[in-house]
């Protein structure tokens, strides 16, 4: 069975594609390492191989979390399956 | 596989002030650009002496220049160098030189350009070089512990692998190096940003803690200062953006998975120190990869961890990098540089500890002698670090 996303803990707002040439509209299956266990999604977006998709529905202004820890705040809705990145994600330091 | 690092061994040459080196290297060390020619000359002329050319070492003072000579002094006293000739365009910052590097009892020759010229310094200096070289290729390799060993890390191009797998797996061998008594570092000042309490909460007293959010704070302080955006055309890097790192605290969370899960942060140190004691140390350094793995050598470090995401391709004319990736189209496109493949992570087909072992393994068969991809394919990037400019 292919791993298509890997979840550093379940309580994460995003997940990391780990193959490449994934198309929005697969049925995709995730890894959530430190509960181990495995989730289902649908992807909303074509996402490369290290970029994120969210899998929590986002709003704009909400805190980003990765490895249970902040890593930013979201500029846009972000929908469930939907691509993550700099074009809706901005750091909150500097 | 199932290494057991209680009892290992490997094979160096045994320095004149105790430590172990992994390789035995002659450099020809320029103290400034204007004396790169004549050491690439000497190297040229000398089969078996290496050359380190660099951009600096002219007009520098106060703490930037107290780096400069820690810096290229602590490269010629790392224990993987036999033996080092120094070429500079005078005498007086020549000497200072050798007489730095004289301390740790290693050969070291100095020549000075002025009112000699390339030509009569060429000349000389390789007549030095010949018998230093001559010398070193007598030394013999003795057996020791792996404790000895002074392991460093830093990554480089990363992207989201790396944090997911690349760098728990130096984290996990770091664990098992720090369980084990070896001395240890880890740096990357602005690349802790968002993790530093994380960092924080690792430091074995208050005063070390303390010490670590001095050297924080003060690289905040510096980029506060000279800012002219929110960075994000620099940190994350255009590379780490395209791996799809999207903030910097999201890259620091990867980045600090370095230091795994059970190691104490034992001591911090300022650019190019040396460690006092074994353990776990944090070095203030730059977050660009040739500057800070050019620093962990100058700190006397033998053997490099380099995880790498979209491939970075960096290695040191002395420090044997060892690179792993976990990103597939990495590995993939890129394999001549990579040392330990650990993609396995990502499809559960590795776990954890086998990745670290692996790591170790090849830790073990570089201080042995093994090539690292970056010495078979001549990346000998030195990059000195500069704290502002010049007189």
């Amino acid at each position: 069975m292919t791993i298509h996303f890997v979840v550093h803990d379940e309580g994460d707002s995003v997940g990391v594609v780990v193959v490449e040439g994934l198309t929005a509209s697969n049925r995709i299956q995730g890894w959530v390492m430190d509960q181990d266990k495995m989730i289902d999604f649908d992807a909303k977006s074509d996402i490369p191989i290290g970029h994120k998709l969210a899998i929590k529905p986002i709003k704009a202004g909400d805190t980003i979390i990765k490895y249970g820890v902040d890593i930013g705040k979201a500029i846009a809705d972000i929908a469930p399956g939907e691509h993550l990145h700099v074009h809706n994600v901005k750091t909150k330091r500097w | 596989m199932g290494i057991n690092l209680k009892g290992a061994a490997f094979e160096g040459w045994r320095r004149e002030n105790g430590r172990m080196g992994v390789r035995n290297h002659v450099i020809i060390l320029p103290v400034d650009d204007l004396s790169n020619a004549a050491a690439e000359a000497v190297a040229n002329n000398i089969k078996g002496a290496m050359a380190i050319p660099h951009s600096y070492g002219r007009l520098q003072f106060g703490a930037d220049l107290d780096l400069h000579f820690r810096t290229l002094i602590g490269t010629g006293c790392n224990p993987n160098v036999a033996g080092v000739i120094v070429i500079g365009i005078e005498p007086g910052w020549t000497g200072t030189i050798v007489e730095g590097i004289a301390k740790s009892g290693k050969p070291v020759e100095g020549f000075a350009i002025e009112q000699n010229g390339d030509i009569n310094t060429i000349a000389s200096a390789s007549r030095a070089a010949y018998r230093l070289v001559k010398h070193a290729s007598r030394l013999k390799k003795t057996k020791t512990d792996i404790v000895e060993l002074w392991v460093s890390t830093k990554c480089g191009e990363s992207d989201t692998t790396s944090g997911l797998a690349s760098c728990p797996t130096v984290g996990n061998a770091f664990d098992k190096l720090w369980a084990n008594g070896n001395t240890l570092v880890f740096g990357e000042t602005s690349e802790i940003t968002g993790g530093e309490h994380l960092v924080a909460a690792r430091c074995r007293t208050p005063e070390i803690r303390d010490r670590f959010m001095f050297m924080f704070d003060r690289y905040q302080a510096l980029i506060e200062k000279n800012k002219t955006s929110d960075l994000s055309d620099s940190q994350p890097t255009k590379g780490n953006i395209e791996g799809g790192l999207t903030t910097i605290e999201e890259k620091a969370l990867g980045n600090i998975q370095k230091i795994g899960k059970h190691c104490v942060v034992d001591g911090v140190l300022d650019k190019a120190e040396d460690p006092t004691h074994s353990g776990l140390w944090f070095m203030d350094s730059s977050s660009a990869a040739a500057e800070m793995v050019t620093l962990c050598a100058a700190s006397g470090y033998a053997v490099h961890f380099f995880p790498t995401g979209q491939g970075n391709v960096i290695g040191n004319p002395i420090l044997p990098v060892i690179k792993l990736t976990a990103n597939p189209r990495t590995q993939r496109t890129m394999s001549e540089h990579m040392d330990v493949d650990v993609t396995g992570l990502l499809q559960k087909t590795m776990n954890m500890d086998d990745a670290g072992e692996a790591l170790l393994d090849c830790m073990l068969r570089t201080a042995d002698g093994e090539l690292t991809a970056a010495e078979l394919l001549g990346h000998r990037e030195f990059s000195l670090t500069r704290l502002y400019e010049s007189a």
